[in-house]
C-alpha cells in the first residue's frame, strides 16, 4: 500500500520542529510500524536526507524503548507498543501522523526521541527493596501468599515506556510511579521501606514537573502492559496511610 | 586469495586461577586465597562497567555496594533497557525444591553435557553453586517469581531437563530479574556510588603499559568523544548474534565493547559457537529488521511437521493426515518433538531445504496444537501459552487455536566471547568479561534457562569477589590524558567516525549489514562445510572493502546520528565475521551448536572428536585480514566424562 507520513522532524533540543511530509509506497501489510520507517529511512539516506530518528531496540515490546503518538493516540490504535504495531492495521492511501511523546517532563531529543530520564530518577528515589547483595535470606524463608505475588507481578510488568504520560492530558506519571509503588508494597519484603517509598517517590515526580492526576483514566487505556487504573487508587491509599504516619 | 585463514598455533593459553583441588571446595578455597581490599580503601577505587544487562547491572549494583566507584555505560536511554529484559522461560537454581533428585552436582553435570564438553569444568561448578544464591537474592529484591498456592516458589522443568529446576515469571522472567537489577542499581546511582552515562557507547578500550585503564566512549546525544579512566574496566556488553542481521538480539545489541577490546589483545574464544533457536516466528519478507522468539515451552504440546510432498501449497487443513510428515517423531522416536535445540533446529533446516518447507518463501514449519486441544480443550491450552498465542496472532494476523502456527530456527545466543579465566578476567589484565560477553560456561551449547543464570552469577557473586583481588594486587596511577595510549584511541576513534561521515557513498549500513548476515547465515549458521566456510572467507573481505568504498552516512557527528551509530558497528562485523568463520573452518568436528556436515555419524547426528578438539579455540588478534594466531586452552574432564550425545 502507499500511504502519506506527516512526521515530527526536529533537529535538536532547543531548535523549532514541524510537521514535515513524506510518501511512502509499496508497504506490505506485514510491516510491523517500524519496519515502514525503516523503509522510508533507507529511501532518506540514499537520498542524502537525514533519516527520522526514533527510539527502538528490542522490536518484541518488553524493553520499553520505542514509543510515538500515532495518529493522536500514543503506541497507536492497538493497545501494544508501536513497535508491535502492524501495517495492516492501516488502509492503502492513509495520512498517518507521527508525534514524539508529548510531555513537558519528557523533553523532546531529536525528532521523535524524547529523554525519558526522569522515570529513572523516580525509580532510583525509592523504586527498589534495599537488599545489598549477599545479605538475603533464603528463599523460602517468607512465604508469599499467591494473590499478594500476583498483584505484585501485575504492577510490576510495567515497561516504562511513558506511553502513560504521554496519553494524560495533564503528562501525570502517576500511573507509571503507582505500577512501582504498589509492586514492591504488596511483598513482605518490601514491607519495611513501605511508607518512605510510596513518600519519596512521589516526591520526586512531582519535582520532575509531571502533572497532577485528574483520574481521566487515558494512561490505563494506552497502556500496553494492561497497568491497571486502580493501581493510582491503591498508591493514593498508600500514600494517605505513610503520610499520616509521618 | 585471502591469507586470513593461514593461521598460526601460538603457545597454549591456561587457566592459572582456579584452585585444584575438589571441584566443589575450589570456590571457596579461591575467594579465600584472593587477596581483598580495605573497606576504607575501596572508594579509592574506580571501576568501569559496560553495559546494564543482568551482569553488568548486578555487578554495577554490588561493587558499589561494597564501596567502590562505579562508572558504568549504556547506549540505552535508560539502563532498564538492555536486552536481558527479553528473556522469556526462566532461570534455574539447584534449589531442590521439588525434591526431585536435583543438587549442585546434577546441574554442573547436565551443564558440562549439554554444552557438549566443550567448557571448563570449575566454571561451570561454580555456576552451579552459586545459582542457589541468585535466587535468594532476587526473592529478596521483590522478584515476582511465579508462586504456589501455599505462599512457595514454583518452578518447571525447561529445555528436555528431568528435574523441575526453573524458576519463571510467567513468560517475562527475564524483564523482572533485570528490573531488579536495573532498581539495585538505581539506589546506587542515586546515592552517587554509580555514575551511569546512559546514552554512551564504548568505541575503544585505553591499555597502558599492558594493563585496561580506561575506555573511549561517545555521547550518542552530542557526539561527544570522552575519556575515562579507571582501575579495572569490566565489559557486560552482552552478545555478537546481531552479526546474522536478522536475529533474536535487540537491534542495537552489538559486538563493538568486545571487539575493540578483542583488538587490543584480549583473545576472542569459540567465536563459531553460536544458538540457534528452533521456535522463532518466521520472517515475513525482505523488509523483515528482526525476528521474535517464542519460548521452546511450546514444544511440550505441539506437534510439528511439513507436508510429504515438495511444493506443496494448500492451507494446512487441506493437508489430510497420511500426507503430513511429522518428522522429528518419525526420525526421533524416544523424544520426537522435545530433542534438543540444535537438532530440532537442523531437521527443519533439512525438510525446508527439500523444499518442504510452509509459508512465504518456504522457510518454515508448523507446529500443530490441534492434537493438545484436542486432549486437553482449548481452555487449558489458553491458559498454558495463552500469552504466546496472543503475541503470535499479533505479528502474523493468524489464529494459532485454528490453524497451525509456522516456526523457523533462528540466532538467538552466543556462547563464544571474550576469553576470561577462572576470576573472569581476559588476557588483558584489568579487563574483565562476564554474561554472555564471556566463553565460559556454555560450552558449545548453552541450555535453556541457563543464561540468566550465568548473567546473575557473574554480576552478583562472581566478579564481585574476585576483581578484589586484581585491585588489591595493582596499585594504580594515575593516567595523564596526554598518554600516548591514550591519544592514539582517540584519534583511531575519531578518524573511523571521520571516515564514515565523509565517504558520501551510494549504499546504506543496513544494506550492508543485511549482506552480511545472509551470508553467514548461509554459510557460517545451522550447518558449515568447509567449501561454504571457504566461499565466506573469501567473499567477506571483498564486502568489507566494499563497504569502506561505498558506505554512506549522512548527517554529522555533532549529535544523535543513529546512522553513524549503525555503520560503525558494522564494520567491526566485517571483522568478527572473518573470525566466525575461520573458527568454524578449524574447528572440523562438530558440537553442540557447531555442526560440521564432514563430521556426522551415520544416523546424521553431530560428531565430536575429542582427541583432536578437546579445546577452547582462543584467537589472538595480529591486524585487520591477518591471520590470527590460535591459544589452545586444553579441557580436562575429571568429573563428567565425555560421551556421545544420543536422542535417537
Amino acid at each position: 500500500m502507499n500511504l502519506t507520513l506527516r512526521i515530527w522532524r526536529q533537529s535538536g533540543p532547543d531548535s523549532a520542529g514541524r510537521m514535515t511530509e513524506y510518501d511512502v509506497r509499496d508497504i506490505s501489510p506485514e510491516m510491523s510500524f517500524l519496519e515502514m520507517l525503516d523503509t522510508l529511512n533507507e529511501e532518506l539516506i540514499l537520498r542524502g536526507e537525514e533519516p527520522v530518528a526514533f527510539d527502538h531496540d528490542c522490536r518484541e515490546g518488553i524493553c520499553g524503548a520505542c514509543g510515538m503518538v500515532i495518529n493522536g493516540e500514543a503506541h497507536g490504535p492497538e493497545r501494544t507498543t508501536t513497535c508491535q504495531l502492524h501495517m495492516r492495521h492501516f488502509d492503502d492511501g492513509d495520512t498517518i501522523d507521527i508525534e514524539p511523546w508529548r510531555a513537558s517532563a519528557f523533553p523532546v531529543v531529536k525528532d521523535l526521541v524524547v529523554d525519558r530520564t526522569a522515570f529513572d530518577r523516580i525509580i532510583g528515589s525509592g523504586g527498589y527493596i534495599t537488599a545489598p547483595t549477599g545479605s538475603a535470606p533464603e528463599a523460602h524463608a517468607t512465604p508469599v501468599p499467591k494473590p499478594a505475588a500476583d498483584t505484585a507481578f501485575e504492577h510490576a510488568e510495567c515497561i516504562g515506556c511513558g506511553a502513560c504520560v504521554a496519553a494524560c492530558p495533564n503528562g501525570s506519571a502517576m500511573l507509571f510511579t503507582s505500577a512501582k509503588v504498589v509492586h514492591l508494597n504488596s511483598l513482605p519484603q518490601g514491607a519495611p521501606e513501605r511508607e518512605s517509598r510510596v513518600l519519596d517517590m512521589v516526591g520526586q515526580m512531582d519535582d520532575e514537573g509531571f502533572g497532577g492526576c485528574t483520574n481521566t483514566g487515558e494512561c490505563a487505556t494506552a497502556c500496553p502492559k494492561g497497568i491497571p487504573l486502580f493501581s493510582i487508587t491503591k498508591m493514593n491509599r498508600e500514600f494517605v496511610r505513610a503520610a499520616r504516619k509521618a | 586469495m585471502s591469507t586470513y585463514s593461514e593461521y598460526r598455533t601460538g603457545e597454549p593459553v591456561a587457566d592459572t586461577k582456579a584452585p585444584d583441588g575438589p571441584i566443589n571446595e575450589r570456590w571457596d578455597r579461591r575467594r579465600f586465597e584472593a587477596k581483598l581490599v580495605n573497606p576504607a580503601n575501596r572508594r579509592k577505587h574506580t571501576v568501569i562497567v559496560v553495559g546494564t544487562g543482568l551482569a553488568g547491572g548486578a555487578a554495577g549494583a554490588t561493587l558499589a555496594e561494597q564501596g567502590y566507584h562505579v562508572v558504568q555505560f549504556c547506549y540505552q536511554d535508560s539502563p532498564r533497557r538492555a536486552h536481558s529484559i527479553a528473556a522469556q522461560g526462566g532461570i534455574n537454581a539447584a534449589k531442590n525444591y521439588r525434591n526431585d533428585g536435583d543438587s549442585v552436582h546434577r546441574l554442573f553435570y547436565d551443564t558440562v553435557k549439554g554444552g557438549d564438553f566443550r567448557a571448563r569444568e570449575s566454571n561451570v561448578h561454580r555456576l552451579a553453586q552459586v545459582s542457589v544464591e541468585i535466587i535468594d537474592q532476587c526473592v529478596a529484591q521483590g522478584v515476582p517469581f511465579a508462586r504456589e498456592y501455599g505462599g512457595l516458589l514454583d518452578t518447571r522443568s525447561f529445555g528436555g531437563v528431568q528435574v523441575s529446576r526453573t524458576f519463571y515469571a510467567r513468560g517475562q522472567t527475564g524483564q523482572q530479574l533485570l528490573l531488579g537489577a536495573y532498581q539495585a542499581l538505581s539506589r546506587q546511582i542515586a546515592a552517587g556510588t554509580v555514575e551511569m552515562h546512559p546514552r554512551t557507547e564504548m568505541l575503544d578500550l585505553i591499555v597502558v603499559d599492558g594493563r585496561a585503564r580506561g575506555i573511549v566512549a561517545r555521547d550518542l546525544l552530542t557526539g561527544r568523544i570522552d575519556t575515562y579512566f579507571a582501575d579495572a574496566v569490566v565489559l557486560a556488553s552482552g552478545g555478537y548474534g546481531n552479526v546474522f542481521y536478522l536475529s533474536t538480539n535487540a537491534k542495537n545489541s552489538n559486538a563493538t565493547a568486545i571487539w575493540r577490546a578483542h583488538r587490543r589483545g584480549a583473545y576472542f574464544a569459540n567465536p563459531c559457537f553460536t544458538q540457534i533457536h528452533p521456535t522463532c516466528i518466521p520472517r515475513s519478507g525482505d523488509h523483515q529488521s528482526k525476528l521474535t522468539l517464542m519460548s521452546e515451552s511450546l514444544r511440550n504440546d505441539g506437534r510439528i511437521w511439513v507436508p510429504k510432498a515438495k511444493g506443496d501449497t494448500r492451507p494446512p487443513a487441506e493437508i489430510p493426515e497420511d500426507e503430513r510428515d511429522y518428522y522429528l517423531e518419525r526420525i526421533y522416536p524416544a523424544f520426537g518433538n522435545l530433542v534438543p535445540r540444535d537438532i530440532a533446529s537442523r531437521a527443519a533446516k533439512n525438510v525446508c531445504d527439500e523444499g518442504r518447507g510452509v509459508g512465504p518463501g518456504g522457510q518454515g514449519v508448523y507446529l500443530d496444537f490441534a492434537d493438545a486441544i484436542a486432549r486437553m480443550g482449548r481452555k487449558a491450552v489458553e491458559e498454558k501459552y495463552g500469552n504466546l498465542f496472543d503475541m503470535y496472532a499479533r505479528i502474523t494476523a493468524e489464529d494459532p487455536y485454528t490453524t497451525p502456527m509456522r516456526i523457523y530456527p533462528a540466532i538467538h545466543y552466543t556462547m563464544g566471547g571474550l576469553w576470561v579465566d577462572y576470576d573472569l578476567q581476559t588476557t588483558v589484565p584489568g579487563l574483565f568479561a562476564i554474561g554472555e560477553a564471556n566463553f565460559s560456561d556454555h560450552g558449545a551449547n548453552r541450555l535453556g534457562a541457563s543464561a540468566l543464570m550465568q548473567g546473575l552469577s557473574d554480576g552478583y557473586f562472581v566478579l564481585p569477589a574476585t576483581i578484589n583481588d586484581y585491585l588489591a594486587r595493582h596499585p594504580h596511577d594515575e593516567v595523564p590524558d596526554d598518554h600516548p595510549a591514550v591519544i592514539e584511541a582517540v584519534t583511531s576513534v575519531t578518524d573511523r567516525l571521520y571516515r564514515l561521515l565523509s565517504n558520501n557513498g551510494d549504499r546504506t549500513p543496513d544494506s550492508f549489514h543485511r549482506e552480511l548476515g545472509e551470508l553467514l547465515w548461509e554459510e557460517c549458521g545451522m550447518a558449515r562445510t568447509e567449501t561454504g566456510l571457504r566461499k565466506a572467507l573469501d567473499r567477506i573481505p571483498e564486502l568489507r572493502e566494499e563497504f569502506w568504498r561505498r558506505i554512506k552516512v549522512p548527517g554529522s557527528g555533532q549529535d544523535l546520528n543513529q546512522s553513524l551509530e549503525k555503520a560503525n558497528r558494522i564494520a567491526d562485523y566485517f571483522e568478527l565475521a572473518e573470525l566466525m568463520c575461520l573458527d568454524a573452518l578449524h574447528r572440523s568436528e562438530s558440537c553442540g551448536g557447531h555442526f560440521r556436515e564432514e563430521s556426522q555419524t551415520e544416523g546424521g547426528e553431530a560428531e565430536r572428536r575429542d582427541e583432536e578438539f578437546s579445546y577452547a579455540a582462543a584467537w589472538e588478534f595480529t591486524g585487520t585480514g591477518e591471520a590470527p594466531v590460535l591459544h589452545k586452552e586444553q579441557l580436562d574432564f575429571e568429573y563428567v566424562h565425555p560421551t556421545q550425545r544420543s536422542y535417537a
